[in-house]
């Protein structure tokens, strides 16, 4: 990172600085100045900016939470209510917090789905992708624990439900899950740690975004046809033409964010999470948030509790390995006719899979769930290596600055410039 | 926008659809929607439902619910002045801690103190009602599903059992409860309460007015939070707009 010549800069402070400390040149080399972005990027390739972006709502709500919000069993439901009825502004810190992590997950999933459309992952950015994978598993951790927080039953029971699943380790499950309840149940040990994990573990998220953003501008982003830039006729400077172009979906996004804070803050909401925690009641259906429905179903599909719990992290997990299961060359999806079939047929599953998390199970949606989460693995175990072996791609451009695409049926429009995606 | 980008909003949508569809799932029937002043970007609660339906909460609910993040402070929220808000505390009377002698002792309310508990805890409560516990009101616009509209049913849903309906000793027959047998025997009768505005204390006119004052009391703040979104979507909407243009000239000095 700290190769080649330094830049001169002409501000004296700064100059100052870098002679004792080159920080300034270390973070334009990671996190990049005048970088060099492919010309052709589309909307889709906005939501690690709006990622940010939703980081850092949580972060600064979080902190003005933190400051009235009592991690106590006796005290977490009254302190959530104090924040909401006495403290200034209080609704509006909390409901832009709790709308924030269903912002931060919409995000996340686009992002996602972008990747895995546009072969983001593939050489040379598998380790990109691999710290993007654990950043979805922290955001996850992260969005459970500060779930169970507001100590309302959803909160208790939620927590109950899943680190249950810990007690399906052998040998040391029992063992184990006492000692990630300090006690015998889910109590006010379980929600001490859980505020303190709560507060720590977004800053482990910011630390890995930098590495994954440091990763980003080693070889700079993936574009939507998927051919590296050749040289400096492929690319435009990240600003101000990717900052002005992000900034618009970035203002959208806030249109629809504060639409939801201020009208439907509890749209996402599950009425029984603002009813108190109570050990001796269960509700009668215990659901998780939305952004948990798919990965919930797969858990409960499976018969067998251990096995529930393995698959469960697997489908997370097996994102790791999707840059080594994706045996195709193209990276982008637009010139593989059979896998972008399958694409959708895939993102379809996951949706299937999310209906089937928000049911009671049983009858059908449990035969779709088990249906889904064979489709789900199948997906990437058999769909990826298979199709990216068998199937014959379109001609692939020349390059960036004049792809040559015949133009289909009109699925995915050719686009010769950004301004052509709009 | 192309037709995958029109695809995936469709299904972002269908998504939440979804989800909401789903957590309002439940055993209990669906209770039929309501108009209420509340709902709405422009909604805002009307004082004199407020005040009829606190006093319908005085004199009826209060004798088992409590409401206890509710302060008499809070009144004047609803249109009362800071003098009605002080009499009508002061002719509470509540703990007042301990007295130089160390011995507990009562005082008038004052605008600082929560509305009194009609029990002094879970125990007292089940025991007063035949073992069910009165739920604290606070919130229950919040956390039942369907909220305002199933609160209103509820209170105007008490009817004779189906014929072949068994129904338990001390429960009653409630169309919109889930099981439909349901411990609190019907609370509203007509002219239970007087209203000093000479409205009709009706069944339905009561219930209205206590939801109407019980989605207050749930949601204190969604005047402010309606008018205060209201001119924070205007500013994002114009702010928007204007990053719209911005992109529009820094892009066009692009060869494409």
């Amino acid at each position: 990172m700290a190769g080649g010549p330094r830049r001169q800069y002409n501000n004296p402070i700064i100059r100052w600085i870098e002679y004792r400390l080159p920080i300034v040149s270390t973070m334009e080399a990671t996190l990049g100045r005048d970088m060099p972005t492919p010309r052709n990027l589309n909307y889709w390739w906005s939501m690690g900016m709006i990622l940010t972006v939703a980081l850092a709502i949580q972060i600064l709500t979080g902190i003005f939470l933190a400051m009235h919000y009592v991690p106590t069993a006796e005290g977490a439901f009254d302190s959530v209510e104090r924040i909401m009825r006495d403290v200034n502004n209080g609704w509006m810190i909390r409901y832009m917090h709790a709308n924030g992590a269903s912002l931060f997950f919409a995000a996340v999933y686009i992002h996602i789905m972008r990747g895995l459309y546009y072969g983001s992952y593939k050489a040379p950015r598998e380790l990109l992708w691999i710290l993007g994978v654990l950043l979805l598993f922290i955001m996850m951790a992260t969005a459970f624990i500060g779930y169970v927080l507001p100590w309302g039953q959803m909160s208790f029971w939620g927590a109950t439900v899943i680190t249950n699943l810990f007690s399906a380790i052998p040998l040391i499950g029992e063992t184990l899950t006492t000692w990630i309840w300090g006690g015998f149940a889910v109590d006010n040990p379980t929600l001490n740690r859980f505020f303190s994990l709560h507060y720590l573990l977004p800053f482990v998220i910011a630390g890995i975004t930098v590495l994954h953003i440091w990763a980003l501008h080693v070889h700079g982003p993936s574009n939507p046809i998927g051919i590296s830039p050749k040289g400096k006729h492929d690319t435009l400077p990240y600003h101000p033409y990717y900052t002005t172009k992000y900034l618009t979906v970035f203002g959208i996004t806030l249109i629809i964010f504060a639409f939801f804070v201020f009208y439907e803050p509890l749209y996402l909401n599950h009425p029984d999470s603002f009813k108190p925690a109570d050990p001796l009641s269960t509700p009668s259906h215990i659901v998780p948030e939305w952004y948990f429905l798919p990965f919930y179903a797969i858990l409960r599909a499976i018969p067998d509790k251990l096995g529930g719990v393995v698959m469960f992290i697997a489908s997370v997990a097996i994102l790791f390995l999707v840059p080594f299961l994706d045996t195709s060359k193209v990276r982008s999806s637009r010139f593989r006719p059979i896998y972008k079939q399958f694409y959708w047929i895939f993102i379809a599953d996951v949706i299937l899979l999310g209906w089937c998390g928000s049911q009671p199970a049983g009858g059908i949606a449990l035969l779709l769930a088990r249906i889904g989460t064979v489709y789900y693995f199948a997906h990437f175990l058999l769909v990826m290596p298979l199709v990216g072996w068998f199937e014959k791609p379109r001609p692939i451009p020349d390059g960036i600055s004049k792809p040559v695409i015949p133009k289909e049926r009109g699925d995915i429009p050719t686009r010769s410039s950004p301004e052509a995606a709009e | 926008m192309n037709n995958s980008s029109l695809l995936k909003i469709i299904i972002s949508l269908a998504v939440l659809t979804l989800c909401n569809y789903a957590y309002a799932a439940g055993d209990a029937p669906v209770p039929p929607k309501k108009e209420w002043s509340f709902n709405g970007m422009f909604g805002t609660f009307e004082r004199d439902k407020l005040q009829r339906g606190f006093k319908v909460y005085q004199e009826v609910c209060a004798s088992c619910h409590s409401l206890k993040y509710i302060n008499f402070r809070n009144l004047t929220e609803i249109g009362f002045t800071p003098e009605e808000a002080k009499f009508i505390a002061s002719q509470a009377i509540v703990p007042g801690g301990i007295d130089d002698d160390g011995e507990p002792f009562e005082r008038p309310g004052r605008l600082s103190d929560p509305l009194p508990r009609p029990f002094p805890n879970d125990n007292a409560a089940r025991a007063a009602n035949g073992g069910a516990l009165p739920p604290d009101l606070s919130l229950i616009t919040k956390n039942r599903n369907y909220g305002p509209n199933y609160l209103f049913a509820l209170l105007t849903g008490y009817v004779d059992p189906p014929s072949g309906f068994e129904l338990s000793p001390g429960m009653s027959y409630n169309k919109w409860f889930a099981g439909h047998q349901i411990a609190m025997s019907a609370p509203l009768s007509e002219d239970i309460v007087e209203y000093p505005d000479g409205t009709k204390a009706s069944i339905d006119q009561m219930a209205e007015d206590i939801t109407h004052f019980l989605h207050w009391a749930a949601n204190p703040e969604l005047e402010e939070r309606h008018s205060l979104g209201f001119q924070v979507l205007i500013f994002l909407v114009l702010l928007t707009i204007l990053f719209w243009f911005v992109k529009r000239a820094v892009w066009r000095k692009i060869d494409h």
